[in-house]
């Protein structure tokens, strides 16, 4: 019996939802007394026997360059024997377009019973269960998992990164990868250089913001603070910013430790996207604006006064010029 | 070509969020429903502009639910489609209504099917993907845009760090979000058009399902904003460094 992590990764490097992953799988291992392994899809510039720092044993890896393009069936195939070959019980994923696009076919093809967008550890105690978001955030559910094998996604900064010493035992698999149905053609990279829905920091303008030229003052918030930038919809709708950047019940949902809302009103289907934040900060002219309900710091004042004196303070803070 | 949208009801995006039965049940009491925004905008409209550009398409909507769910289909296939088909049982779990789904694909020998990128209430991401693994088809989860040319698709497809453009050949399962299509609003002659079209009641396979939900929650309560005079912006820098440690 173990539990089997996935070592999601791009461009030769581990994405930081997959240290969330292992710490996550490390941690459930302990709780029902197995052992913890990586499953690794592909290859990486990065040391990989160092992830036994988060406390798994064993990395199986599959060390071939096609399989840095995800391809499902082929992904689905070697997952499910890797699986069965190392009695893993319980499969962990990020909750993140990797694992949206594996796990559910994984699932199917090895009637593994599947639970994502998880927020905690299972309880253990009798069964097997793990709450998740639903409803967009509004709500959680604890939802059981039936089946011997049982694969769960857990969200994005939903576990914090646990690591200590220890060095993991690199195993190479060997398997027939047949030919993909799918031909990836070309990548493009966003322009932000932090994920979005890996930030621990995410700084977000509205409708308020009047018009794109007046991104500056947020855009230079969020490279202070190591933030990821985002929008409301009708933002990104009026070709403010780009799609990707959209938040909410309609967009990405987010989690990050603090999102900081300027000049939006906080509709509710907005708050759908971003009410799992750790902390709110809202900026808004209008006093009354819903959002300062769902706020833990708030200023009523005029966006284009605020943001200068918030950028100035910060660069003081961090004693950049 | 045959195309198969599969269309779920939600909870209107506004619906107050609240549980009966010892928290075991959505309170769905005077709740409006409306169709999965991800199904309606993205998958069927989507699926509706490439019949208008190819009428030799065949457009069959399904969904895996009670008779409740008959309007919201109805509303479906008032923006288009040739059919519809209700699979009649309560939508329990993601497995379970996949395997519906897959199942009448693989007898309607569906070349293309289209999903939401997800559900509003369920948040799974999980029923497409299932749906091509049972049926051992490519999927392409997360697309933004989608190209036919042939039995060949292009597809981008958004990840974390931007986005990958893939090309498929057909069958396959695509889950849609938002660059698929524009939202549309339903006209009169759709309406009228709708109610002469079929709408298929066939009663589920048995399947039995892999997960089930024990118990629902709410969210703790906020404790309340703490205001910052508008003059002294930077204390909420102090704040956020002090007392929060955030920053
Ligand atoms: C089915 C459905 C799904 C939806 N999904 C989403 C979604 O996913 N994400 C989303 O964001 N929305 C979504 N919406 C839209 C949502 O209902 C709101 O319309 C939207 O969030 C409003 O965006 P906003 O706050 O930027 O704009 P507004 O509501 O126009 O608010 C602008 C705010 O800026 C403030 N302001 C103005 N000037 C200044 C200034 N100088 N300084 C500071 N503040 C200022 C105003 O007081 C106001 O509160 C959805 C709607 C529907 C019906
Ligand atoms: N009961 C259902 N009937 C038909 N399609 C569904 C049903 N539930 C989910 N789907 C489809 O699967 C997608 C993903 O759902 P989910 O896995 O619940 O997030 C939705 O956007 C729908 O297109």
């Amino acid at each position: 019996m173990s539990v089997l992590i996935f070592l999601d990764h791009a461009d030769g490097h581990f994405k930081k939802t997959t240290f969330e992953a292992l710490s996550y799988g490390a941690a459930l291992a302990k709780q029902l007394g197995v052992t913890a392994d990586g499953v690794l899809l592909g290859t990486v510039t990065e040391d990989i026997a160092s992830l036994g720092k988060y406390g798994i044993q064993q990395v199986h890896q599959v060390n071939q360059e096609s399989l840095n393009a995800l391809d499902t069936q082929v992904y689905i195939r070697i997952l499910a024997d890797i699986a069965a070959s190392t009695k893993a019980t319980v499969i962990v994923f990020s909750h993140n377009s990797s694992a949206k696009a594996i796990a559910p076919g994984l699932s199917a093809r090895m009637k593994a019973g599947l639970v994502t967008g998880v927020i905690a550890l299972p309880e253990t105690s009798s069964g097997f269960s793990v709450k998740k978001n639903v409803f967009s955030g509004k709500a959680s559910a604890n939802v059981s998992i039936k089946t011997p094998v049982k694969i769960i996604t857990i969200n994005p900064n939903a576990y914090h990164i646990v690591s200590g010493e220890g060095s993991a035992k690199l195993v190479q698999v060997s398997i027939n990868t047949d030919a993909s149905k799918i031909k990836l053609k070309s990548a493009s990279k966003a322009s932000g250089e932090i994920p979005l829905t890996e930030a621990e920091i995410v700084v977000s303008g509205g409708r308020g913001m009047k018009g794109p030229e007046n991104w500056g003052p947020i855009e230079e918030l969020a490279k202070l603070l190591n933030a990821a930038t985002a929008c409301s919809r009708p933002v990104a709708d009026s070709g403010w910013r780009p799609h990707a950047e959209h938040v909410g019940q309609t967009g990405i949902a987010i989690a990050p430790n603090l999102y900081i809302a300027i000049g939006i009103s906080g509709a509710i289907q907005h708050l759908a996207g971003v009410n799992r934040s750790k902390v709110i900060v809202v900026i808004n002219k209008d006093p009354e604006a819903p959002f300062f309900k769902s706020a833990d710091y708030g200023i009523a004042g005029d966006a284009f006064e605020v943001l200068p004196k918030l950028i100035q303070a910060v660069k003081k803070l961090k004693g950049v010029a | 070509m045959k195309i198969l949208v599969c269309i779920s009801k939600t909870p209107d995006t506004t619906a107050k969020i609240a549980f009966t039965d010892n928290n075991r049940k959505f309170a769905a009491e005077g709740v409006q429903w409306i169709i999965n925004p991800y199904d309606e905008w993205y998958a069927l409209v989507r699926a509706i502009e490439l019949k208008e550009k190819d009428p030799s398409i065949t457009l069959h909507l399904i969904t895996v639910a009670t008779a409740d769910a008959d309007a919201i289909i109805r509303k479906a296939l008032a923006l288009g489609g040739d059919e519809a088909i209700r699979v009649n049982a309560d939508s329990q779990d993601s497995y379970f209504i996949a395997s519906q789904i897959a199942a009448i694909a693989r007898d309607g020998a569906y070349e293309l099917i289209f999903t939401g990128k997800e559900t509003i209430d369920y948040n799974g991401s999980s029923v497409g993907g299932m749906i091509a693994g049972l049926l051992d088809l490519p999927y392409i989860s997360l697309a933004a845009k989608f190209e036919l040319a042939g039995n060949t698709a292009t597809v981008v497809r958004e990840v974390e760090a931007g986005e990958e453009t893939e090309e498929v050949s057909l069958p396959g399962v695509i889950s849609c979000q938002k660059g698929m299509a524009e939202q549309r609003i339903p006209n009169m002659k759709g309406i009228m058009g709708a109610r002469s079209r079929p709408l298929k009641v066939v009663e589920p396979q048995p399947v039995e399902t892999l997960t089930e939900i024990i118990s629902f929650e709410l969210p703790p309560a906020k404790k309340g904003v703490h205001m910052i005079p508008a003059e002294n912006a930077e204390e909420l820098v102090r704040l956020l460094h002090e007392e929060a440690k955030l920053i």
